[in-house]
């Protein structure tokens, strides 16, 4: 199993080389002068630029450029937002939460529900309940998601009043940011009616976010169980007398989970996809927002330093999801 | 002579497959209502009741025909400057096909040249192509698609080129797989005896037979794009009003939810439809095409 973790490490490296270099690059990829871009100064005066030259580094080697880059990562210097002078992992680290918060709603909605209704459709194979599962599923992975959002904002906020339309929190409460997380947050506040309002801000945003994901898991949680419920081993069990419920939940689903984990653990990127629209939408103050408003900026250290962390997110969540496969199956460890 | 008249006249496999995937219900109503969209993107012009750019400025905001308040000749209603919506609708289509066939070519073409290299090649090639093909994989594909047009600057053309190369790397990794599990058989060492040079044996001889996930791989694609670049529509960064593809049709609309929701639903409802559509015949194609499921 150690042998299983370093192996997996080592072949990070090159990966986060690569990732870095693209976002290294990305930069120098720009149309146009990278110190008028980076620096966001208008009417410069050549000494000026020289110096914002020399400050940023671009009169050195390339090679030498990308080395002093990834010197500054390990330092933790991410850049500079040119539109609030404050660092890009101080900026990163303030907005994760929230984007954090969200995801992890959604990934819990979808799987527990994407789990359930895969499972009823496997065993109901062929019935109307299997049918119109599977039909809302297609239409759910169909779903253009920032229209779907736009949908439930005229059904639950315009018209029904249930819902907040944007933010994360009512604007009558006011608390300590303790966690950076909304909900636990307003528990800990004590006040009443400001869990509740952060509950309220979540659901639309989580529906709209879980959607994709919850009809891919339920999709591919009904093809496992499929194929797993025509193993001569469910036949034992079922010729042992064991009550449906055990043969299905016990025998059948933790089979069948192998696949449908891999599955979820592939959804994380998706979310982060997602969550630029979502949290356009609904104004949702976390990473997608803030790297869609800074491309609009054209604040390009954000945008540089934003695509970096994320990536290295999605990095580290899918070591995640490799080392729990590798251990709940030996096989894997093997290859 | 009493056997010949037993066995079935041979069947083409092409006439087989279809036979199988028209015997799903959902794949031959997604191929039904695929075909009824590219009918009405090729006519637009001529089915279409109004130009798609035309103002009528004394029917702003008109709610669809069906309604209290709407007037024939706008069936779907009009948007805020007074455009017929179902005009622009069936114009949007002639975009959002156009998107997909364009961005799945590029993506096609690039990615089974890059994956045929690499699993025929194979050595430093192979590791050096792959892990590229990783690190491209290692973002989240709205969002590299997003960082390429900022690159690249917003527009059309600039948005089906990055969705293109985000969708790009899931080609080359299945083309990849597939060489590799066809390189060493029989008939490929055997035409490569009989003298096949390395293109020949590359694009003539392997190829074809690793065309079944490549299929299916492209109709996902196609549904993948019109979504991805609908987006980048959406947030403003494809195609640019007054240009009536769908995307870019709703970003329009975004600020009339609470009062027109006619202006919001019709053009989201289009995308909904194609992709469904697509995704049908994509569920249809890939039970047709994998033996692994053909079999039950």
């Amino acid at each position: 199993m150690l042998l299983f973790i370093l192996r997996r490490l080592l072949l990070l490296i090159p990966t986060f080389l690569g990732i870095t270099l693209l976002a290294f690059l990305f930069i120098r990829m720009l149309p146009g002068d990278p110190v008028l871009l980076l620096a966001g100064e208008r009417g410069l005066s050549p000494e000026r630029h020289a110096a914002l030259l020399a400050q940023f580094g671009f009169d050195q080697p390339m090679w030498r450029q990308y080395v002093d880059y990834i010197a500054g990562l390990f330092r933790g210097d991410f850049g500079i937002s040119f539109s609030t002078k404050r660092p890009v992992l101080e900026e990163f680290m303030a907005r994760f939460p929230a984007t954090l918060e969200l995801a992890f709603c959604a990934i819990l909605l979808a799987s527990v529900l994407g789990i359930a209704a895969g499972v009823l459709a496997a065993v109901r194979r062929g019935s109307w309940i299997d049918q119109l599962t599977m039909g809302i599923a297609l239409v759910g992975y169909s779903m253009p998601i920032f229209w779907w959002a736009l949908l439930l904002i005229i059904a639950f906020s315009s018209t029904l009043g249930w819902t907040p339309v944007s933010g994360r929190m009512g604007l009558a409460y006011y608390f300590p940011d303790v966690t950076g997380f909304m909900l636990i947050d307003s528990w800990l506040s004590g006040r009443p009616g400001a869990f509740k309002s952060a509950v309220m801000h979540l659901i639309l945003p989580t529906i709209v976010l879980a959607t994709i994901p919850l009809a891919v898991i339920a999709r591919q949680t009904r093809s496992a169980m499929l194929e797993v419920l025509g193993e001569v081993y469910m036949m034992t069990a079922r010729s042992k007398g064991l009550s449906p419920l055990r043969v299905v939940g016990l025998h059948a689903l933790r089979n069948a989970m192998i696949p449908v984990v891999t599955t979820i653990g592939l959804q994380v990127s998706v979310l982060m996809g997602g969550a630029i629209l979502t949290e356009s939408i609904f104004s949702w103050p976390g990473i997608g927002k803030w790297m869609i408003d800074s491309i609009s900026r054209r604040d390009y250290q954000v945008v540089q330093g934003g695509l970096l962390l994320i990536a290295l997110v999605v990095m580290l969540v899918n070591l995640t999801v490799d080392l729990l496969y590798g251990l709940v199956n030996p096989r894997v460890r093997r290859q | 002579m009493t056997e010949s008249a037993a066995s079935p006249p041979p069947v083409s496999p092409l006439l087989e497959n279809w036979r199988y995937f028209a015997r799903s219900r959902g794949a031959v109503l997604g191929l039904t209502i695929f075909l009824a969209m590219v009918l009405m993107a090729l006519l637009a012009p001529l089915i279409a009741p109004h130009e798609p750019n035309l103002q009528y400025r004394d029917a702003l905001l008109t709610p669809p025909a069906w309604t209290e308040k709407g007037r024939a000749t706008f069936l779907l209603g009009t948007d805020a400057v007074g455009r017929d919506i179902l005009s622009r609708i069936l114009h949007g289509a002639r975009y959002s096909l156009g998107i997909g066939l364009v961005v799945v070519s590029i993506a096609l073409t690039s990615g089974v040249v890059i994956g045929l290299a690499a699993g025929y090649v194979g050595g430093k090639l192979d590791a050096l192509i792959m892990r590229l093909m990783d690190i491209l994989l290692a973002f989240p594909s709205l969002l590299l698609a997003l960082v390429l047009v900022a690159i690249l600057g917003p527009g059309l053309f600039n948005a089906m080129l990055a969705i293109a190369v985000v969708l790009q790397p899931h080609f080359a990794r299945l083309t990849r797989a597939a060489v590799l599990a066809e390189k060493n058989r029989e008939y490929v060492v055997a035409a490569r005896v009989a003298g096949a040079g390395h293109l020949r044996l590359m694009f003539r001889t392997i190829l074809p037979n690793c065309l079944g996930p490549l299929i299916v791989q492209a109709t996902l694609s196609f549904s993948h794009a019109i979504l991805d670049a609908a987006a980048l529509g959406f947030l403003g960064m494809g195609a640019q009003p007054p240009t009536p593809e769908w995307g870019a049709m709703l970003a329009e609309a975004r600020e009339f939810i609470t009062s027109a929701w006619w202006v919001v639903t019709m053009p989201g409802l289009a995308i909904l439809i194609t992709v469904i559509s697509i995704n049908l015949i994509g569920d249809g194609l890939r039970d047709t095409l994998d033996p692994k499921l053909k079999r039950s």
